[in-house]
């Protein structure tokens, strides 16, 4: 067990906690220390040595103080083209009234809410920083969609992050989804300074009787800040829940996205696309529950790896002996561009079921020879050549996103990224 | 539904045809592990004291080991304290004639159509015969030792060819490798050992069989397989044991090492008894295998048919030193009833232009548990290394599962590894098919099964391929869910 388990290291977080939720506080503290944080050798860690990490760069654990952001700031960081309704965070903390007042739907702060049963999805012995979130959270955010709305416009959920080395910031959002009910979130980080803080995010997702879910999720951290995400949602009869990650830069970020299909004819889609370079380590650790017969699930991931950064990804899929006819798909692709990049994947298949149709594939490789010689051969500078067929490679994944003029902006990023425009 | 039952039902009351045991006399250790043992079981086999210090050290290292719990397999613990650590049948006199050899150890052999007698020149195998702790009898050693071959018991490869032995022994499995390998490296009483020399072709399959008879004892064998510059083999591994109620561990370890150019090509046909439909007794089969291409362009081949054993735990791995080396493994692993199986490989891609095949065939009928580890780790230096992997599951029954853990650990961008596994039941439409062209549910299952498996099974020589193919029928027809 790390030392970091102390609880004198994580006194100060623990004991800024507000005292609210007593005994769903009480249950995330006592996880917490009964769970530790991760040793170098647990599995679900075995790639990403997160305690070391944050024994490196973060002595003393504090709660990040809330700054001001400016109507201007939030005017410039949102992307081109953005239609829709606008919900403001500085370092996990609501902001009002920098945030359009959306109808149809209700939003209040988790502490206007004390009958929530917090927890009770995104479950703290499930993962030791969903436990310490649960624990010292300050506040959160409480975004509720009534039966039978159907919200047109994306919600951008819009967070400003800025805090001093080893500070941390602890959002955690939970969001009701009505039946019949449709909705697309866009959670997009924003970094302001490259200190080295830490991220402890968990977001619980309640979703109706077919409901239609998007979570889209731009990561796009400091070099220097370290982010951990535990994002869960138990998705109902004939509900839907599909999320798109995409993660561009941070020092080391781990996402666990936990999808548990409780009802039949329910469909869970989970894409990502890693895209980094420098140092960066990005994990994606997924986990998809079929717990029903008739249910359905839809993964792929891509990553493309420069420099010395390191891609994990460990996608579970759980088929319970109840589960029949259900259909399991996964898969992940990568790309290194470096001889220091590093890849660890690990596609999983646990099933207890017969009637059952599961397949993962996976690969690690690099551009075909082929397709590159024949762009070059037509012209084309190999440099350009390689972007074109790495945005291509990454255009799969991109094309699952709904909302056009988020899509063109990841595009954007994207091509900015790979070194040329296309 | 209910003629499928009635097929399932006839198929789980067949009995283990190799659970027999025959009554001799032993000559065995006292119950119990501890250094005593050791100096025991190395006194009685007039071991040199390097090898009885090379196992104490094991030993010690070993008391410091906890016993591995990440497989996906549970059983209760195996009190180690409470097995016989050797047994042998008494009246054995290792002699190069057959007919020296006591008929009834002859007649066990007999009794599961191992012959050991020379008219197996037929079939061109040379057979070494395990028996509990003891090798029983070596055949073809003559013929074999014209061309530099040695193929011999272990016991004696140490008293003839210590120096081989010395070099080699440990050299590909560490002693202190893991829990099981570790306990085997103190205890290990007795095993195969194979040297091919320098451009040699060994003309005919090497065979070892292994079979339990003892009561609560544990099987330590150790098989040691050396293919110098060149040189190629093709080397088969059987086993069975009698049916009891009680657990019998077998903890092997198979070492092989191949130089420069030479291939090595092991199979294994693996049917320890697998315990009752209840899932009372059986075997607890943990073995370390490995080999290692040391040389360029050498070629190590694993090939695994997996149909006994209650629990199995099983990772025959390669790694690939030398440049241009090849590792392949195939494997079919059947699980009926209450057994469970976790087994896989690692391919350790460490020299240039290393390349790897995986094609893992997983059935799981009853109420078994199947599960496929497998590691596929380039390193950093392994530039252009190639690594295709295919682990399909087929499920029947509704009270069985299929597992998949493959690890993809990539340190180079020229890499190319494919990783692809499918899990599902056999195709009602298929069987449909089949049915509808006059062929009997079970025969149509069985049919399915083999085209299924056929990718692994044309991997065996032909002598394997066709018990193989028997054992995999047995263990499955009809058992359709």
């Amino acid at each position: 067990m790390s030392t970091l388990t102390k609880q004198d290291t994580f006194s100060s977080l623990l004991a800024a906690a507000p005292k609210n939720f007593e005994s769903v506080r009480t249950l995330g503290n006592e996880s917490f220390l009964a769970q530790g944080l991760p040793a170098v050798k647990a599995e679900e860690y075995k790639f990403t040595n997160i305690s070391k990490k944050l024994e490196q760069n973060i002595s003393n654990f504090s709660p990040a103080l809330p700054f001001k952001v400016t109507a201007e700031l939030v005017k410039s960081s949102v992307f081109e083209g953005f239609e829709g309704d606008l919900l403001v965070f500085a370092n996990g903390k609501f902001l009002p009234e920098l945030s359009s007042k959306i109808e149809d739907l209700e939003v209040s702060l988790i502490s206007d809410k004390p009958e929530l049963s917090l927890g009770s999805i995104a479950k703290p012995e499930k993962d030791a920083f969903a436990a310490l979130n649960q624990a010292s959270f300050e506040d959160g955010i409480f975004i509720s969609v009534p039966k039978k709305a159907q919200i047109e416009k994306p919600v951008l959920l819009l967070s400003f992050n800025q805090a001093n080395e080893g500070q941390v910031i602890q959002p955690r959002l939970w969001i009701e989804v009505g039946d019949f009910a449709e909705v697309t979130f866009i959670d997009q980080s924003i970094s302001l300074g490259d200190t080295s803080y830490f991220v402890n995010k968990v977001v619980e997702v309640k979703g109706g009787v077919n409901s239609q879910i998007h979570y889209y999720r731009l990561q796009n951290e400091g070099k220097n800040a370290i982010e951990v995400s535990n994002i869960e949602t138990d998705i109902q009869k004939d509900a839907r829940f599909s999320s798109v990650t995409i993660s561009l830069s941070g020092d080391m970020v781990r996402n666990n996205l936990n999808l548990n299909l409780i009802g039949s004819n329910s469909e869970g889609n989970m894409y990502g696309i890693y895209l980094i370079n420098g140092k960066t380590h990005v994990d994606n650790h997924t986990n998809v529950d079929h717990t029903i017969p008739h249910a359905e699930s839809n993964e792929l991931y891509k990553g493309i790896l420069a420099d010395q950064s390191r891609g994990v990804f460990n996608g579970k899929i759980f088929v319970r002996q109840d589960a029949q006819k259900t259909n399991a798909f996964q898969q992940n692709n990568n790309i290194l561009l470096s001889e220091d990049a590093i890849v660890n994947t690990k596609p999983q298949l646990e099933i207890w079921a017969d009637d059952v149709k599961c397949s993962h594939g996976c690969t690690v490789g690099q551009l075909d020879e082929e397709a590159l010689f024949y762009l070059q051969a037509r012209g084309i500078d190999k440099m350009q050549a390689k972007g074109l067929l790495l945005y291509a490679f990454a255009g799969e994944v991109l094309e699952k996103i709904e909302v056009e003029s988020f899509r063109e902006y990841c595009d954007s990023l994207i091509q900015d990224r790979l070194g040329s425009k296309f | 539904m209910s003629k499928d039952n009635s097929i399932l039902e006839e198929l789980t009351s067949k009995e283990y045809e190799h659970g027999w045991s025959v009554n001799y006399e032993a000559d065995e250790a006292p119950i119990g592990l501890n250094e005593g043992i050791i100096r025991w079981i190395s006194a009685k086999k007039e071991e040199p004291s390097w090898l009885l210090e090379w196992r104490l050290k094991a030993f010690r290292t070993w008391l410091t080991m906890t016993e591995p719990e990440w497989a996906n397999v549970h059983y209760p613990k195996i009190d180690l304290q409470s097995l016989r650590y050797y047994s042998a049948p008494k009246q054995i006199k290792k002699t190069k004639n057959l007919d020296e050899v006591d008929p009834e150890l002859i007649a066990i052999y007999e009794r599961l159509g191992i012959s050991l007698n020379e008219q197996k020149r037929l079939q061109g195998i040379a057979v070494d015969a395990v028996l509990d702790s003891v090798s029983v009898a070596t055949t073809f050693r003559g013929t074999l030792s014209k061309l530099g071959i040695v193929f011999c018991s272990f016991s004696e490869a140490v008293k003839e060819h210590p120096e081989l032995i010395k070099k080699y022994l440990g050299s590909v499995v560490p002693m202190t490798d893991n829990y099981y390998a570790a306990l085997n490296a103190a205890v290990f009483s007795d095993g195969s050992f194979c040297y091919i020399p320098k451009g040699v072709r060994c003309p005919m399959e090497l065979s070892t069989y292994f079979r339990i008879n003892a009561a609560n004892t544990g099987q330590f064998e150790r098989t040691l397989i050396v293919a110098d510059e060149e040189s190629y083999v093709s080397y088969l591994e059987g086993c069975t044991a009698p049916s009891r109620d009680e657990n019998q561990l077998h903890a092997a370890v198979v070492e092989i090492y191949a130089g420069a150019h030479a291939e090595v090509k092991y199979s294994t046909v693996q049917n320890w008894y697998p315990g009752d439909k209840e899932g009372k007794g059986g075997i607890f089969n943990f073995v370390t295998k490995r080999g290692i291409c040391a040389g360029d362009y050498s070629k190590i081949s694993w090939t695994q048919v997996e149909t006994g054993s209650a629990v199995t735990w099983k990772y025959p791995s390669c790694i690939l030193k030398g440049d241009h080396s090849i590792g392949e493994f195939y494997s079919v692993a059947v699980t009926n009833n209450y057994q469970q199986a976790d087994t896989g490989t690692k391919m350790i891609h460490i020299g240039k232009n290393t390349k790897s095949r995986i094609v893992s065939k997983g059935i799981s009928a009853g109420k078994s548990q199947n599960s496929y580890r497998g590691q596929v780790q380039v390193m950093k230096r392994a530039d252009n290394a190639r690594n295709f992997s295919q682990c399909d599951s087929l499920l029947m029954g509704d009270r069985c599962g299929a597992h998949t853990f493959p690890y993809i650990d990539i340190n180079n961008p020229s890499a190319k590894v494919e990783h692809e596994a499918t899990t599902s039941k056999i195709g009602e439409d298929q069987i449909f098919y089949c049915n509808q062209r006059g062929i009997a549910t079970e025969d149509a299952v069985a049919l399915i099964v083999n085209g299924y498996a056929k990718e692994v099974l044309n991997q065996l020589p032909m002598e394997f391929a066709v018990e193989a193919q028997k054992l995999l029928a047995l263990t499955l027809e009809g058992s359709v869910g």
